[in-house]
């Protein structure tokens, strides 16, 4: 059982390391910081059919390898801050059981955002980066139901990992 | 036993398998409500920022240049030039534009050239960022209304 447990999560790390280069060939809008969150696809499905230790190692484990393979040190830093926030608050979402997968995903998105920006004003020494903040919310928005609705579809339609 | 609240078994009883207890107690519809309020909520939110942002700016003065939150240049925007900013290690650059107020970066040699695609920036507290070079440029009220520097 546990021996299955580890191996689903390591296909989802798979999963979601895939989502972030897919996302990475996508051409980039203006802003920085305006992404779909397309690897927060498997990490919600982890959410919501393994738990949030889990979704959070599934995410740590992908940002870290990401960044090792196509980012740097402040790239790494950046997405960790914004994963680890936004894991935190999908997870406790998740339990309030108010929302569904749509809404926990969009105030994921929104504070993983929130994370990054808070990060780079720590490492950039500069408070007017939050001027950044209102387009992230709204960006952070739209990628949230994107990938609320499909982790949702996902979550119904893949029967359950059984015995 | 009720499956919110408390603490759930993560110890996998075996007739539950691998699939953790649902949490599908709320109905559907109650739950598509409360993701649009949220989404609702945050949108609203995005736009009170970010009028709140324009009501509490002015035209800026200065265009100051932050390299690792280092302020390491600064230029009047109201004198046209065109700068190229070399980062401290010398590996890469960007070309920084003053003219008819505004600032705006040309070309630079980071990967990803967002800087570039940012547009060019006139009122105070705009900036344009680049990750890559740990640049910061941005557009200061001078002495002014020279409160809240970086």
């Amino acid at each position: 059982m546990k021996t299955k447990r580890l191996t689903v999560m390591a296909l989802l790390t798979a999963a979601a390391m895939i989502l972030s280069y897919v996302e990475s060939l996508l051409p980039s809008v203006a802003v920085p910081g305006v992404k779909l969150g397309l690897a927060n696809i498997a990490v919600i499905f982890a959410l919501y059919r393994l738990g949030w230790r889990e979704a959070l190692a599934i995410s740590a484990v992908r940002v870290f390898l990401v960044s090792m393979l196509f980012g740097s040190m402040s790239a790494l830093l950046y997405s960790l801050s914004g994963a680890v926030l936004s894991l935190l608050l999908m997870g406790l979402l998740r339990r309030t059981d108010r929302f569904s997968a749509v809404g926990v995903s969009v105030a994921g998105g929104v504070a993983h955002n929130l994370g990054q920006v808070l990060m780079a004003m720590l490492l950039l020494g500069s408070r007017r980066l939050i001027y950044y903040y209102p387009i992230l919310v709204l960006s952070g928005v739209a990628g949230g139901v994107v990938t609320g609705l499909t982790a949702a579809m996902l979550v119904t339609r893949i029967p359950p990992f059984e015995k | 036993m009720p499956i919110c609240g408390g603490r759930r078994n993560t110890r996998f009883p075996p007739h539950v398998g691998f699939k953790e207890a649902p949490l599908e107690k709320r109905g559907k519809n109650r739950k598509k409500r409360a993701d649009l309020l949220l989404i609702g909520a945050l949108v609203l939110l995005a736009g009170a920022l970010f009028l709140w942002q324009l009501a509490s700016r002015s035209d800026g003065a200065v265009v100051a240049v932050y390299v690792d939150g280092e302020r390491t240049a600064s230029y009047p925007l109201d004198a046209d030039t065109t700068v190229t900013l070399y980062t401290p290690d010398g590996g890469s650059y960007n070309v920084l534009v003053i003219s008819d107020g505004a600032a705006d970066v040309t070309d630079a040699g980071c990967p990803d050239k967002l800087c570039v695609h940012m547009g060019a920036i006139r009122r105070d507290g705009e900036a344009i960022i680049c990750l890559p070079n740990r640049t910061v440029i941005q557009i200061e009220g001078g002495e002014t209304s020279g409160v809240d520097v970086g």
